[in-house]
């Protein structure tokens, strides 16, 4: 025996232009927790999808030892069987069925087809004292809150005879409460003998209750450190997390910068659904003329929120604030609205939110601002080809015909189209979210190029990313934003990505 | 070369259509004996399926924008026992009988959509609560009785021909509508191609063009030859190339009409471009009930009574046309041309197999492993 429960070497996982991991090593010991750590889109959940056999044996390179036996999983029941549970960012219950159902959904107890109610009841019992949750087992998911929802999915979990327990994100919507409940819970399982795997941006949870922690960037393992060996502190982590190459990534910039344009004072929003929870809590932010601006947050901050309940009120509920443009202030309470007054949202999430797959290049690129392309109040179809070939070749997109259907086009082109979209729409303020998501560097950079060349042509712009060298490369100003407040206001020569991380990580009741 | 299969690739859905068209009529012609292809039997084929051509229409707009109406028939029913109460029981004249009809409708649709688009009420469940509100309506409205007759004026919506001014055997109104049409076309065309040149884009070589307007004109004058060899066009048909027209306009040389494919086609992305969702929605079920008013009153003038019995199952007729004319439930995607070509395509079946004296039983069964098939070759094709 080597100690380790788990080995995971050289895993190489790659997608259609993207390697999503590249020769990542993980070694997990024997009843410990160990914490794996990055910045979104390091590769963690991808890992943990290659080792739980959502990404089955074959679709890609390296070995997986498992209690030192060499494992090729084909599916999430395979690992299931050997004690290998995840429990998603995403809680996978469903809120219609009761605690117990959901419990023992897939695993039902059951003889020929037909369940025993009264052992699922009381199997579920056992279950639920185990995780110190007192309530009734038949009551619906629906009815109990987050932090008990998370606490079921662990019992479920110990229903199927848990030996590694993997938990991707589990604290990120809990409370402070429930968080700490969770945790106890960890290190009382970890006295039973558990070992879990705990994926988690909260630094000082994870300084507080693990035993190893292993640091992934851009797909790679950068370091793995033990808490009892190495002095372990948030500043190297930070260090670890972010630390990379900026050389020649983006392209020169040299936009003058004039007044405040733009400028949002006072803005809330709540939870469209869950009304009594506050998502913004009094924003205040402004972009000059011909100025990039950058909103840098961690996933579920809430800079996606505050651009789209900005923009016509496209998320949340109860909304207050004003937003101004040149000092005066303007209606931006429908999303046309908004567009008349010169915003323009290109959306993180291009085929949900950005563009209509099933149709062509042309009908999308002009959809933003069909006035662009009527001649007497009717569609000029001749004129439409004219407008969309020149947004083509403005924005190099790289398609056969402008008749082409955007879903057939790459991540980068798509992107290109969603952007040359609101160019046509002749927009004074841009907020783009993500706006080199999934796409390769060359793409990345060519839409660098037309950030700039936007703020040069006295564009305000506002840039929402998640990669930290991104915004430190393209933006002259950064916001940072945790739990809905803003929390930080950084010139780009003086930020940098460990000012930044400790910023986005700080709570927003300090600092603000 | 390569343009040319691009072309054909591009267009294989309504070529498809049309090909499946002309196919099942060649064969119930030779089915039937020479029967189908009468001058006769085609002006039936349009008068028959004038009520279902409308209807057609007005679903295809709704399934593009992502819903479904299942009340159709029975508001068309509906409108049709008013029409026979306003203009029968009350004696009213007959255009602003219809008028107010057709008013009703679009209220109706109002109704339907106000639940649809705002409430955010699933327009299943909606159309099919409507379906059963406005045929109870009927009942009540017409006590269960049937009001006959109408007015002889308001038979001519339905029934009557274009009148004749020459003495021949052939109609010759109907010649010259279709000449007309043919002029107006290759104007429309020559215009097009010149805009074309205009903005320095490629055009169809001019052999292409050519014969391409050469089989138009083709089609339309052999239509309307084999026409006037019987009463001539028939005012009902009149009305149809009305509403085929126009909204084929609408829907693709309007602003209103694009943000309905783009609401269709992806309503996060529409939204957040700008485009009114609901507004689309709800429009487009107000103009369903006005499409199913219009109906209601065709069928009613053609049967020359208001019955609690009419318009069942139209729904589904009018369902199938629009799906077998190239719909998707998914919305975002269809043709107005496509609806026509649908409801001729079902309206064929229908008379091609009365006229081999095949059962209501049969046909139906029938019928309904046509609408499987084309579905199933749509989404087969698709998934290529």
């Amino acid at each position: 025996m080597s100690g380790f429960i788990l080995e995971m070497k050289h895993i190489t996982k790659t997608f259609p232009g993207v390697k999503a991991l590249d020769d990542v090593n993980l070694q997990v010991e024997q009843g410990s927790i160990h914490a794996l750590i990055g910045e979104n889109g390091a590769g963690k959940s991808t890992l943990m999808k290659v080792l739980s056999g959502v990404h089955p044996f074959g679709t890609y390179d390296g070995e997986i030892f498992y209690r030192d036996e060499l494992c090729e999983f084909k599916s999430i029941n395979e690992s299931e069987e050997k004690g290998i549970v995840i429990i998603h960012q995403e809680l996978a219950l469903i809120p219609e069925l009761s605690i117990a159902e959901n419990i023992f959904l897939g695993n039902e107890r059951a003889e020929r087809g037909i369940i025993n109610w009264n052992e699922t009841i009381l199997k579920t019992t056992e279950l639920l004292k185990k995780v110190g949750l007192n309530i009734n087992p038949q009551e619906k998911i629906k009815n109990i809150g987050v932090g008990q929802q998370q606490l079921v999915e662990i019992a479920k979990a110990l229903s199927k005879d848990v030996e590694l327990l993997i938990l991707d994100e589990p604290t990120a919507s809990l409370n402070e409460e429930d968080s700490a409940n969770l945790l106890r819970l960890l290190k009382e399982f970890q006295g039973q003998g558990m070992t879990s795997i705990l994926i988690s941006h909260k630094l000082k949870e994870l300084l507080s209750i693990s035993d190893h922690i292993t640091i992934l960037r851009d797909g790679q393992t950068v370091s793995s450190m033990s808490m009892e060996k190495d002095e372990v502190t948030e500043a190297k982590i930070i260090k670890g997390m972010v630390g990379r190459d900026l050389a020649n990534l983006y392209p020169e910039r040299n936009a003058e910068i004039g007044d405040i344009y733009f400028e949002v004072k006072d803005w809330n929003a709540f939870h469209p659904l869950d009304t009594g929870r506050q998502i913004l809590k009094d924003i205040h932010m402004n972009v000059r003329k011909g100025e990039v601006v950058g909103m840098a947050g961690l996933m579920g901050a809430g800079r996606t929120e505050f651009a789209m309940s900005v923009f016509g009120r496209s998320y949340g509920k109860k909304i207050t604030g004003t937003v101004y443009k040149e000092g005066k202030e303007i209606n931006v309470k429908t999303v046309d609205k908004a567009i008349d007054n010169g915003l323009a949202y290109v959306s993180e999430n291009r085929k949900e939110y950005g563009l209509i797959l099933m149709d062509s290049v042309r009908k999308n690129l002009t959809l933003a601002n069909l006035n662009s392309i009527t001649s007497k109040n009717l569609l000029d179809l001749h004129k439409e080809v004219k407008v969309a070939e020149d947004l083509r070749q403005k924005m190099n997109i790289k398609t056969p015909t402008i008749e082409q259907s955007t879903g057939n086009l790459s991540g980068g082109n798509q992107q290109k189209v969603v952007l040359g979209k609101w160019l046509n729409a002749e927009p004074e303020v841009l907020i783009l979210d993500e706006p080199t998501r999934g796409i390769d560097v060359g793409a990345k950079f060519e839409i660098y190029k037309i950030i700039n060349s936007l703020a040069e042509s006295g564009k305000s712009i506002i840039v929402i990313s998640s990669e930290l060298p991104e915004l430190l490369g393209i933006c002259d100003r950064i916001y940072t934003i945790n739990e809905g407040r803003i929390t930080g206001e950084i010139s780009a020569e003086e930020a940098d990505q460990e000012k930044l991380m400790t910023y986005m990580t700080e709570s927003g009741r300090e600092e603000a | 070369m390569n343009t040319l299969k691009e072309a054909i690739t591009n267009n294989v859905r309504r070529f498809g259509m049309i090909i499946a068209l002309v196919g099942i009529a060649l064969l119930f012609q030779i089915l039937t004996g020479g029967a189908l292809l009468t001058p006769l039997n085609i002006t039936n084929i349009i008068m028959q399926n004038s009520y279902i051509i409308i209807l057609a229409i007005g679903m295809m707009i709704v399934i593009i924008t992502g819903e479904i109406d299942l009340s159709v028939g029975s508001v068309a029913a509906f409108v049709g026992a008013v029409a026979g109460v306003l203009l029968v029981t009350l004696d009213l004249p007959v255009y602003i009988g219809i008028i107010l009809c057709l008013l009703l409708g679009a209220a109706i649709g109002a109704w339907q959509g106000f639940w649809v688009a705002y409430m955010n009420i699933p327009a299943f469940v909606v159309t099919l609560a409507g379906m059963l509100l406005f045929r109870g309506l009927t009942l009540v409205v017409l006590g269960g009785r049937t009001i006959a007759p109408f007015p002889g004026e308001f038979r001519t919506m339905s029934s009557a021909f274009l009148p004749d001014i020459s003495a021949g055997e052939l109609k010759l109104l109907t010649l010259l509508i279709g000449g007309a049409a043919s002029l107006i076309y290759v104007i429309y065309e020559l215009q097009q191609r010149r805009a074309a040149n205009y903005y320095n884009f490629n055009t169809t070589p001019f052999a292409l063009f050519v014969s391409k307007i050469l089989i138009i004109i083709l089609v339309i004058n052999a239509f309307t030859f084999v026409l006037s060899q019987y009463q001539g066009l028939p005012v009902v048909s009149l009305i149809l190339i009305a509403l085929v027209l126009g909204y084929t306009f609408v829907m693709n040389k309007t602003v209103l009409g694009r943000h309905i494919y783009a609401v269709g086609g992806n309503a996060n992305a529409a939204k957040l471009s700008g485009v009114r969702t609901k507004k689309m929605k709800f429009l487009a079920f107000v103009n369903m009930g006005f499409l199913a008013a219009l109906a209601g009153l065709v069928f009613a003038s053609r049967l020359n009574a208001a019955t609690p019995q009419a318009g069942q199952l139209f729904e589904l007729d009018a369902i199938a046309a629009a799906v077998i004319g190239g719909a998707s439930f998914t919305g975002g995607v269809g043709t107005i041309f496509g609806a026509i070509i649908g409801a001729l395509v079902m309206g064929v079946l229908n008379n091609g197999m009365s006229l081999m004296g095949i059962g209501t039983d049969w046909q139906q069964a029938i019928k309904g492993l046509v609408l499987l098939g084309a579905v199933a070759f749509d989404v087969l094709s698709k998934n290529k």
